[in-house]
């Protein structure tokens, strides 16, 4: 079956991000293929490298980055909630002349366009969140 | 293309947190891609409904004339629950918006066949 993922917490204050990726192991390891996972709301906060955990907690931003590279998972974080909470590559840096990026590796911007995209592909759209 | 039916469940109140407008994005987005887009108002959701919004106070953008501009996106399916409404002393007529309302049951039934719900 092929899945596609929605992500709408940020981080370690949720629960959503954890089972998400949880979810997505568990997916892959049975078999099912995953269009995209899709990060909105506070989602887009999973997808920052500046995050740097306790080193005796996980690392859910790196556990995100590691399971795009080896599961060739398409991960998207959606422009408009990104602007407005700090999440950037280059393209957003000179687009909105900011100094810095902190986009992690594994992890591209684009529009909603790319949910909606994945809700009329996949079999089954799983959301995580509040 | 292929369309989808496609819900989008609203349970959360308009402002306090970003939930309401991000969803209200999504939903624009759906119908530019001419899927089969229906809302549904539940929980403290139905208060994004409400008439008369005023939130130049908390310095938050009003977005009640977004709902107004679903019609001209073809979203004209918006679904309220009806004891939703009544738990929180709300008819009709407290609505900016026609709806087509719903006992929590029969919400029940019209989520299940969508293909796609997307909860906020």
């Amino acid at each position: 079956m092929k899945f596609a993922i929605l992500v709408n917490e940020g981080p370690y204050t949720h629960q959503a991000s954890d089972t998400a990726f949880n979810f997505a192991k568990a997916v892959l390891a049975q078999g099912h293929e995953i269009f995209r996972v899709f990060f909105y709301h506070d989602g887009v906060n999973n997808a920052t490298r500046l995050t740097t955990p306790p080193q005796d907690d996980r690392n859910i931003v790196d556990r995100w980055s590691k399971l795009a590279k080896t599961s060739e998972l398409d991960m998207v974080v959606c422009v408009a909630a990104a602007q407005r909470r700090g999440i950037v590559d280059d393209g957003e840096m000179k687009r909105n002349g900011k100094d810095a990026t902190n986009l992690a590796p594994g992890f591209r911007i684009s529009g909603l366009g790319q949910l909606v995209e994945a809700g009329i592909q996949a079999d089954r759209l799983v959301v995580f969140g509040d | 293309m292929t369309t989808k039916q496609f819900m989008f469940v609203n349970r959360k109140a308009p402002y306090g947190t970003i939930y309401a407008w991000e969803s209200l994005e999504v939903v624009l987005i759906a119908a530019a891609f001419e899927q089969d887009v229906s809302m549904a108002f539940l929980d403290d959701g139905v208060y994004q409904l409400k008439k008369g919004h005023q939130t130049k106070g908390i310095e938050v953008k009003a977005f009640e004339k977004t709902f107004g501009a679903l019609e001209d996106y073809d979203v004209t399916k918006i679904y309220v629950d009806q004891e939703s409404l009544t738990e929180r002393g709300l008819t009709t007529d407290d609505l900016a918006l026609p709806v087509e309302v719903f006992s929590r049951a029969e919400l029940g039934k019209l989520m299940e066949e969508q293909d796609v719900v997307l909860s906020f």
